[in-house]
């Protein structure tokens, strides 16, 4: 086992653990082989592994309750159907081992429901999951998915997807440690919301075996197998003074008092209480998928209603973000259109919606319904907006439904450069660093070894964030992005005229106490500085250099 | 044999929670039981993929077929569940 691992740290704090691996891909039984010539005891391995695969998903479903437990329950009765268990038997009959024989009798079910259409896509998909658990049963392997401990544990993967974090219990997870992804991956995203220690693209972690306890130390980026006790101690005590000085409170102003709102991201009415708990004036940017993900119809007017409400009653200023689908979030009932070798650049975010208007019509109702009798500011934005036309389709769909503000995200290049006609069709902007990042250098968020061109500080990056708010011409220009909750960037964003800072809740109060201890005039020359650096960590460096606060308060 | 003819509701189909209430209620019968388009070969009404294979939309007619004792009561059961609207 090696000495210690290293990685990149995307959400700080230190997590201590047992390593609980998510397993990877179950392998396919070989044909051609034959079972020893028990046909009966064969058949009965083979049922007594369904009936395993059953039982484990209806506990699971009860656990989860709500549309987990109906798509879990649905999965329970395809492990113990009785015509599948009747194919498996026959092929056992003619020699096929109990593994290989199950494979093959999912296969034949798999054809038919491909064969029905796209709106059973879902199901395939979780017929497969069915048959690798089975399989999994009968070869001996580890069943696929988020494991399952009595104690809390260190997560580890070779990435995570929106479907392994789902049925994820926050109290159950110390670490996230993954072999890929960069600091603005989903389980980067995902851990800083959660305010649990992550370490992504940690090259050797998926060979540490199950068990085995781990130190992860979110901010350095260290993972050390088997620590000593003493270890453990000073490790904590490090991460105790780093957060320290985080007592400024009240709402987000510069030295000088120039007044920038300080926002949360939030998933849904679930992260309401984070947000409160660290001094959010408002909500940036209110991601809406968590209502459409697993499911295989969109959910209606009066369900989106009621969550929106949850959300808008809470706080005086949102902006929410409508369907953002397609790409790494595929929806069962919003199919892509074909096969799309690179889905970063194919149909998604508002290109997706206009090809099912319907879709965005009942969420924009449902949003101007549940805004409705609240004082709330309601503002509504579009992710993936390339141009003035598509920002003005946008905004038209927003009037019709009876929403007073429709702004437009700027993620593609094209649109930051173009920021002037935008502005011209939209009430306001809000930049998102991340996939505005991943289109100005060709570089694919999910793939770890190019997250260097996710570094925020890159001066590309930061020229484009200057034009998309000189363009804005006077209108609100908030950054959603990751580099919101850098505190130093902070500074910077505001310097090139940056509005609002939205960022995951637990960044909130070292950002409001670098902001406070500088005045407008050092975050423009710290800006202007790193604009004239010719890459990222010069850029940082010069920056800094312009702040002088941020040391004092150990940022 | 007995056989009964029913239009499906449910906006679904004969698909997701309108197809699992309908192959519990299949199970609990005592008796085989078959279910298909009028005009096509019927599957096992206790085989969820099965069912969920014929790809049955709302509107749709579908024959439910049982034989022996119990079978009208079974079948009226069955019924029931498909003409439920939203089941």
């Amino acid at each position: 086992m090696p000495d210690r691992l290293r990685g990149l740290g995307v959400s700080p704090g230190i997590g201590v653990g047992p390593v609980r691996a998510i397993a990877g891909a179950v392998p396919e039984p070989p044909a051609g082989q034959r079972h020893q010539g028990d046909a009966a005891a064969e058949s009965g391995r083979a049922r007594d592994a369904l009936e395993t695969v059953a039982a484990d998903l209806e506990e699971r479903g009860e656990k989860a309750g709500g549309e987990a437990r109906d798509v879990l329950f649905a999965q329970a009765m395809m492990a113990r159907d009785p015509g599948l268990a009747e194919l498996a038997g026959q092929k056992i009959a003619e020699g096929t081992p109990a593994a290989r024989a199950v494979h093959e009798a999912f296969g034949v079910f798999r054809d038919v429901l491909s064969g029905a259409g796209d709106h059973i896509a879902a199901r395939v998909a979780d017929l497969d999951d069915v048959r690798d658990r089975a399989v999994a049963v009968l070869l001996g392997v580890p069943m696929p998915g988020v494991p399952d401990s009595p104690e809390p544990f260190v997560l580890v993967a070779r990435d995570l997807a929106p479907a392994d974090t789902a049925l994820l219990d926050p109290a159950k997870v110390v670490a996230f440690v993954t072999e890929e992804g960069g600091p603005t991956s989903h389980t980067a995203i995902l851990a800083r919301s959660m305010g649990v220690p992550a370490v992504v693209g940690c090259a050797g972690c998926t060979s540490l075996a199950d068990g085995t306890v781990l130190l992860v130390d979110g901010a350095s980026g260290e993972v050390r197998p088997d620590p000593a006790e003493e270890e453990v101690a000073r490790a904590r005590t490090g991460a105790t003074a780093r957060t320290a000085a985080r007592t400024v409170t009240g709402p987000g102003t510069t030295g000088d008092g120039h007044a920038v709102p300080l926002l949360a991201n939030i998933g849904g009415p679930q992260d309401v209480p984070a947000a409160i708990e660290h001094g959010a004036e408002g909500v940036g940017l209110f991601r809406t998928e968590f209502l459409f993900l697993d499911r295989t119809t969109a959910p209606g007017e009066d369900e989106q209603e009621a969550a929106y409400r949850a959300v808008l009653q809470a706080f005086p200023y949102v902006v929410v973000r409508t369907l953002d689908a397609g790409a790494d979030k595929p929806l069962a009932f919003l199919p892509a259109t074909a096969d799309e070798p690179n889905p970063a650049l194919g149909v998604r975010g508002l290109r997706m919606s206009r090809r099912h208007p319907e879709v965005l019509r009942t969420q924009l109702r449902a949003l101007a319904r549940a805004a409705r009798a609240l004082p709330v500011e309601l503002r509504v934005m579009a992710p993936m907006v390339a141009d003035a036309e598509e920002a003005a389709y946008f905004a038209e769909e927003c009037r019709a439904a009876g929403l007073a503000h429709a702004g437009v995200m700027i993620e593609i290049p094209a649109a930051a450069l173009r920021a002037r006609d935008l502005a011209a069709a939209a009430d306001f902007f809000s930049i998102g660093t991340n996939d505005l990042a991943q289109y100005a250098f060709a570089a694919d968020r999910q793939v770890g070894t190019l997250s260097g061109a996710q570094d925020p500080w890159q001066p590309a990056l930061l020229d484009l964030v200057a034009l998309t708010a000189e363009g804005a011409d006077g209108k609100a220009c908030g950054v959603c992005g990751e580099a919101a909750g850098d505190p130093a960037l902070a500074c910077v964003l505001v310097g090139l005229g940056v509005t609002s800072l939205s960022m995951s809740p637990p960044a909130l109060p070292a950002v409001r106490a670098a902001i406070r201890a500088h005045t407008t005039d050092q975050c423009r020359r710290a800006a202007v500085a790193a604009r004239a650096a010719h890459g990222a960590a010069e850029a940082r460096e010069r920056a800094r250099a312009e702040l002088p606060g941020l040391a004092a308060l150990g940022l | 044999m007995a056989e009964r003819r029913v239009t499906v509701q449910s906006e679904a189909g004969l698909h997701a929670r309108p197809a699992a209430l309908f192959v519990q209620a299949a199970t609990k019968a005592p008796m085989d039981v078959a279910v298909g388009r009028p005009d096509a070969d019927p599957v096992n009404a206790k085989s969820i993929l099965s069912v969920i294979g014929l790809d049955v939309r709302q509107g749709e007619e579908i024959v439910i077929i049982a034989e022996g004792d119990g079978a009208d009561t079974a079948l009226d059961e069955l019924a029931a569940t498909v003409a439920a609207n939203g089941a």
